[in-house]
């Protein structure tokens, strides 16, 4: 079983005792543990249940690598899945429970798919998908939903509490991993005075060296280490950063690393995790080796843990996996675990060694120290069912004959060392493969490339295959000299001599035994967290998958949260031996950020809640929101939809929004129309080629109407066109077109017409807008009082004039968007408020009303006019809406005419806009559509229309609504049907509405109203 | 009507690791034209050089700000800025430019801390290169995910603009990223 | 997540302040043209795998449009430039041949 040692443990403060909870129960341990070193101290050597058979799983690594040890932390709003508990650090309080379990962690009825294992082969889901289908869905389907998925999501109401923050930081280097390379990288790299930014994922420096024996220039590393970390947090140009993860390397120098700045002190005030957005010239990934598990049969049993780890866990933080641990190995770095084991007192039955000899100098000393060393020695199946009571030995060459039981709580296996390749990989850097030493590497001629083409990420230390202490300094000062240089840094101090035990070469072994039957590869795992077995793989293999990629989809290899960082080389080695392929034809599979997988929160940053999207606020906005207007969102604007009183539904404030605005008074926040000012002496010109209709012959003091087409020659925008003067214009665009239609110029003016004389400026916020609408308009303006002449004389319908309104600046338009007599009246932003006080107070007498976008739109359908995205969607020409008024005959080009020359253009048979009466005097549903005799080829019903725009009229009591309909306006008077969604009685055709064609203009055909 | 006139947050104010004020009515008058045709005249009117690129040069209570090839903003008191165009335009008279009153298009910013802080609590927004902006320099840029742009008044008090109708989100935005704990320790 | 130094205001600007606007040096036709001119000027572009040149608009910045000729392949940049010409001028072709020998303008 696995126990707190009595001595050791450079991570933890004994003298700290910290109480945490585990499904439950609690335990305690020290100042210093992980979750998982905390757990093993306690006891607890099951943490948690496989994914697909449910197969009980201890912790196997020490890292980010675990594929087993995964729980739910936290509860309620804080809870998060799939937390991997060799990375988390123990805090007072933490709560975690084990995944993939029911009922219970120790009796999973789960567990039978184990005894079933035909039940889910490999591709199990995708030969399920296809027959039999109901299947799927009744039987499998449920079933599988229950017991599969990685640990459980947060409830739906949970709402993260935590703060998360994002960072841009601009720097030269940046260096992913805080052991002796990447130190020492930091030191050649700031000593040449290269900005740096060195990132640790865990919460030390130093890496493996202190644990495996590592000596630098004479003295233990970790001294050399605490040197090397004093030494740079003096430099001004070198930014440590420790628990920061270097998550993801993407192009032109762009690097995302994640900060964990909270994780391990819950309850301060800092941000939980912050997501650091890097740009860099060149990044050094001394991001390490990952040890490789053996595939032999039971290797996924709880207590069968990675060599590296057992070392870890007992250096680190005095925690021992068991009291007799066998090792199995096929290198000769395992031999550094049973040493250490042993002289923590541990007994070592034997290190079953999968080589034919082993005589290097670790070897030596584990024979000094009376350890059984057992050659071409292989392991043929683990005792035990929810821990390791004993393991038998085989002949490594054989087919797993057992040649000997041996008793045991623990087994250490080694398979290798695989350099960490992710960051060199995700940005396109290619890598070969290392026969000799069985692992991929960088290829330095195919680096990840930049901007200027040149690469500019390199690996050093064990991630670039300089796996020995004295080989990985040296690699280290190599390759950041290498980036330095590129940065034209120069770098030259003396390289501090690192050493460690020598090593003679290891042994491939991707099986073992070598030559084991069906039942015991069977038993073999590789990818551990998505339970697929060396079986799976050879499956695939005979199925006929001979990519990788493929095999990856199809057997789920590496495809879990851990990415196969233990599981892909073996599984790769043993696709391409059952397809009696080489390793590196076979190819491998792509590595991708993030390196782990980094939190929904930091990725989101502070982009949540009242700022998780910008609000764009009229200078009315408050007194809107104080008056209880309901919002629609109008782009990121959101302006009032109506303002019901109390106890009013929106469709009646609406409706009396209408009336009082018909009869008497209505008050608009027009504020979001966009505004743009064209000046120069080419302005007319440019406007006459941007719209349909002539606009250089306006005259100043005069507006008129314009249509804005694509060069597709699709509708994109309207709106009036006022002329200030001899050589400037004010558009008004759509609300949501104003950004749109500015750029829309600057593109015209800067990349086609550049010798035009114009200057535009997108002035939409430097006005407040409101529009006084109604019969009564007039009059609560000359209340105010103004300098200008407001009669209908002076001031006609599409006339414009600048003075001053109620002691306001002003400029008065005569436009209408609801047929009523309107003045809109543009002040300052700064300004707006007052008016709109002013208005209301001068108004009282005449029950002043504002009105939303709703009465708005009814308004503007009663009397015909048309709404861009109602009536238009982008396959709409001007010509489909009866605006052939608005295109100038006169005109040899603008925006849009080329393409209004096409034949589907003039076709005859275009859909256009007309009127629609029910018979009934119903609202026609939005978006239904007109009825044609036959079915098309799909099977579906002809249509000859739709509807565009649908509303109930109050002015009219009635429904009314606007269409396209094919040669409509030739068509006036015919009643035609449309369909509806209301769902048929049994027996019955579905049910339609009845429409009669008419003029779109329903309201005030003569157009007197404004004109008064 | 200026009594009548406000700002889009009057007083917002809030402290974190550093302090974040909405600086009330400013004149912001934007001079487009060719920029080296123009200086004679923004240096009468205003009495600043014209600012080379990026930069921003100081004259009467006024600032000038370059802004693009062929445009300046230029900073002055809000009750000026009306004043400052008709002088402009009738400067320019005959000249192809285009000068107007943009002061109510926009919000202003302060942000007041220490020099290494302020510089963290701005790098989480934007992009931009923070630690290479300096007094003299205006950065248009991003901030989070609207446009807007930064500079530094002296080390340690930072001007930022937007438009007017998002200016609760920025300030929000702001408010949020200098919350207490918040502190970097990148910038130095 | 590309880089592009906007050559009218000098920054080296992120992707995300930048607005991307398509193929560059496209010839405008305009009414009375042959439908083949309309149709190759309004749908058909080059979508090169390696050399290619294209319009981007500093929309978080000077709001300034510039053109870069770059690598679509390997997100190499071979440089920016004015907006205001009808094709790329001697620099950048030279840029690019010096980096790309086999490529020749289309």
């Amino acid at each position: 079983m696995s126990t707190r040692l009595p001595q050791g443990g450079r991570l933890i403060d004994r003298s700290k005792t910290v109480k945490f909870s585990f499904n439950g129960k609690h335990m305690t341990g020290h100042a210093g543990d992980t979750l998982a070193s905390a757990l093993l101290a306690s006891g607890q050597v099951i943490m948690g249940r496989s994914f697909k058979y449910h197969r009980p799983r201890g912790v196997m690594a020490s890292g980010a690598e675990e594929p087993n040890a995964l729980v739910n932390l936290g509860r309620g709003d804080s809870h998060e899945p799939n937390q991997r508990a060799t990375v988390t650090e123990l805090f007072e309080g933490l709560s975690a429970t084990s995944q993939n379990h029911w009922p219970s962690l120790d009796w999973d009825i789960g567990e039978v798919n184990a005894l079933l294992p035909r039940v889910l082969p490999a591709g199990f889901y995708y030969k399920t998908f296809i027959y039999p289908r109901p299947f799927w869905k009744h039987v499998f389907e449920p079933i599988i939903r229950r017991s599969a998925g990685l640990g459980r999501a947060p409830e739906h109401d949970a709402r993260d509490p935590d703060r998360y923050e994002q960072f841009y930081a601009h720097t030269d280097l940046v260096i992913a991993g805080g052991g002796i390379a990447g130190l020492q990288a930091a030191l050649e790299a700031g000593r040449a005075g290269a900005r740096v930014i060195l990132c640790e994922q865990t919460a030390h420096w130093g890496g493996r060296a202190p644990v495996d024996g590592v000596e630098i220039d004479g003295k233990p590393a970790e001294t050399w280490i605490n040197d090397a970390v004093q030494v740079l947090e003096k430099m001004d140009n070198v930014h440590l950063r420790l628990r920061c993860m270097v998550a993801g390397v993407y192009d032109h120098g762009y690097v995302i690393a994640y900060e964990r700045v909270a994780d391990h002190a819950p309850g301060t005030d800092a941000p939980r995790h912050r997501l650091w957005r890097i740009r860099t010239g060149q990044v050094i990934a001394a991001t390490g080796a990952l040890e490789r598990p053996l595939s032999f049969p039971g290797n996924d049993k709880p207590g069968v843990m990675l060599a590296s780890a057992v070392r870890d866990y007992a250096v680190n933080w005095g925690v021992s996996p068991g009291a007799r641990t066998v090792v199995v190995t096929n290198n000769d770095d395992a031999y550094r675990t049973a040493l250490l084991l042993a002289d923590a007192g541990l007994s070592v039955p034997c290190i079953a060694d999968a080589r034919s000899e082993s005589d290097g100098p670790l070897a030596q000393q584990a024979r000094a120290r009376g350890i059984r060393v057992m050659t071409n020695t292989g392991i043929a199946g683990v005792k035990g069912l929810r821990g390791v009571v004993g393991v038998q030995l085989c002949r490594q060459d054989g087919t797993g004959e057992v040649i000997e039981d041996v008793t045991c709580d623990a087994v250490a296996m080694s398979g290798g060392w695989s350099p960490v390749v992710h960051l060199w990989s995700h940005c396109g850097g290619k890598l070969t493969w290392d026969a000799e030493r069985a692992f991929f590497r960088p290829d330095p001629s195919r680096p990840p490339t930049n901007q200027t083409g040149e690469g500019f990420v390199v690996c050093a230390g064990a991630a670039d295959g300089a796996l020995l202490a004295g080989d990985t300094m040296q690699n280290a000062s190599t390759m950041a000299r290498k980036a330095l240089s590129a940065l034209d840094f120069t770098s030259g101090a003396a390289v501090p001599s690192a050493s460690a035990a020598e090593e003679s070469p290891l042994l491939p072994v991707w099986i073992m035994p070598a030559g084991a039957g069906p039942k015991k590869r069977a038993k073999m795992w590789l990818d551990f967290q998505n339970d697929v077995k060396v079986s799976d793989v050879q499956l695939a293999a005979r199925e006929g998958y001979e990519s990788v990629e493929h095999t990856k989809r199809y057997t789920t290899l590496g495809m879990a949260t851990d990415q196969g960082k233990l599981s892909n080389i073996n599984g790769l080695a043993v696709l391409a031996q059952a397809l009696d392929e080489d390793i590196p034809r076979v190819g491998t599979t792509t590595f991708r950020p993030p390196y782990t997988p980094i939190s929904m929160g930091a990725i989101a940053g502070e982009a949540r809640g009242e700022i998780f999207q910008p609000l764009r606020r009229t200078p009315l906005h408050a007194w809107h929101e104080a008056n209880g207007a309901a919002w629609e969102p109008v782009g990121h604007w959101r302006r009032p939809y109506c303002y019901p009183r109390p106890g009013e539904s929106h469709r009646e404030a609406v409706n009396r929004e209408i009336t009082a605005t018909r009869t008497s008074l209505g008050l608009l926040d027009a504020s979001t129309l966009g505004k743009i000012v064209v000046k120069g002496p080419d302005a007319g010109r440019f406007l006459d080629m941007l719209y349909t209709n002539m606009m250089s012959t306006l005259k100043p003091g005069k507006c008129r109407y314009g249509l804005m087409c694509s060069e597709n020659g699709f509708l994109m925008d309207d709106g009036v066109v006022v002329r200030l003067d001899d050589d400037s214009f004010l558009v008004h665009t759509t609300t949501g077109g104003a950004d749109r239609i500015h750029a829309w110029m600057e593109d015209w003016l800067q990349c086609e017409w550049w010798d035009w004389q114009v200057y535009t400026a997108n002035v939409t916020e430097q006005w407040a807008q409101i529009a006084v609408v109604g019969p009564k308009a007039r009059a609560v303006l000359d209340k105010l009082g103004s300098d200008i002449d407001l009669s209908n004389d002076a001031l006609p319908f599409m006339a414009w004039a600048e003075g001053r309104i109620g002691g306001f600046d002003a400029r008065v338009f005569r436009i209408s968007f609801s047929g009523e007599l309107s003045f809109e009246i543009a002040v300052p932003a700064s300004q707006g408020r007052a008016l709109w006080d002013a208005l209301l107070a001068a108004g009282a007498e005449f029950d002043a009303t504002p009105y939303g976008t709703e009465a708005l739109h009814v308004m503007r359908a009663e009397k015909g006019f048309i709404m861009i995205g109602d009536e238009t969607d982008g396959t709409v020409i001007p010509q489909d809406l009866g605006l052939g008024w608005a295109i100038s005959k006169k005109k040899e080009d603008y925006l849009g005419k080329r393409a209004q020359e096409r034949t589907h253009m003039t076709d005859p048979g275009r859909w256009q806009l007309v009127g629609l009466e029910t018979l009934d005097g119903s609202v026609l549903p939005d978006g239904s559509y007109a009825l044609a005799e036959g079915i098309n080829v799909n099977g579906q019903r002809n249509t000859q229309g739709r509807v565009t725009s649908t509303y109930f009229s109050p002015t009219l009591s009635r429904g009314i609504a606007m269409g396209l309909v094919v040669q409509g306006p030739e068509r006036m008077g015919e009643v035609i049907a449309f369909n509806t969604t209301q769902k048929p009685a049994r027996g019955e055709a579905p049910k339609t509405i009845e429409a009669r064609i008419v003029s779109p203009v329903f309201f005030d055909p003569e157009g007197e109203k404004p004109n008064v | 009507m200026s009594e009548q006139a406000v700002s889009a947050l009057p007083g917002a104010e809030a402290t974190g690791v550093v302090t974040v004020r909405e600086m009330g009515l400013q004149g912001m008058v934007s001079l487009r034209g060719d920029l080296a045709a123009l200086g004679t005249v923004v240096m009468r009117l205003t009495g600043a050089e014209m600012p080379a690129v990026r930069a921003m040069t100081k004259g009467r209570g006024i600032q000038v700000a370059w802004m693009s090839p062929d445009e300046l903003l230029i900073l002055c008191d809000h009750g000026a800025a009306d004043t400052l165009v008709a002088d402009l335009t009738q400067a320019f008279e005959g000249q192809h430019h285009l000068a107007l009153n943009l002061s109510d298009a926009r919000a202003m910013f302060g942000l007041s801390g220490n020099a290494s802080t302020l510089r963290d609590v701005l790098a989480k927004v934007t992009p931009a290169d923070i630690s290479a902006l300096h007094p003299g320099e205006m950065r248009r840029t991003r901030i989070q995910q609207v446009a807007g742009a930064i500079w530094f008044e002296t080390e340690t008090e930072a001007r930022v603009i937007c438009f007017r109708s998002v200016a609760q989100y920025m300030f929000d935005l702001f408010t949020v990223s200098a919350k207490d704990g918040g502190a970097v320790g990148f910038n130095r | 997540m590309l880089t592009l130094t906007c050559p009218c205001c000098g920054i080296s600007a992120c992707e995300t302040e930048l607005a991307p606007g398509g193929e560059a040096h496209l010839k405008r036709f305009g009414p009375g043209s042959p439908d083949a001119d309309f149709e190759s000027y309004l749908f058909l572009r080059q979508n090169s795998r390696g050399v290619h040149f294209e319009r981007w608009r500093h929309a978080m910045g000077c709001g300034k449009w510039f053109l870069a000729a770059r690598d679509t392949a390997t997100l190499e940049v071979f440089g920016t430039y004015s907006a205001q010409t009808t094709e790329p001028p001697a620099d950048i072709i030279a840029a690019i041949r010096a980096k790309r020998p086999d490529w020749s303008p289309a």
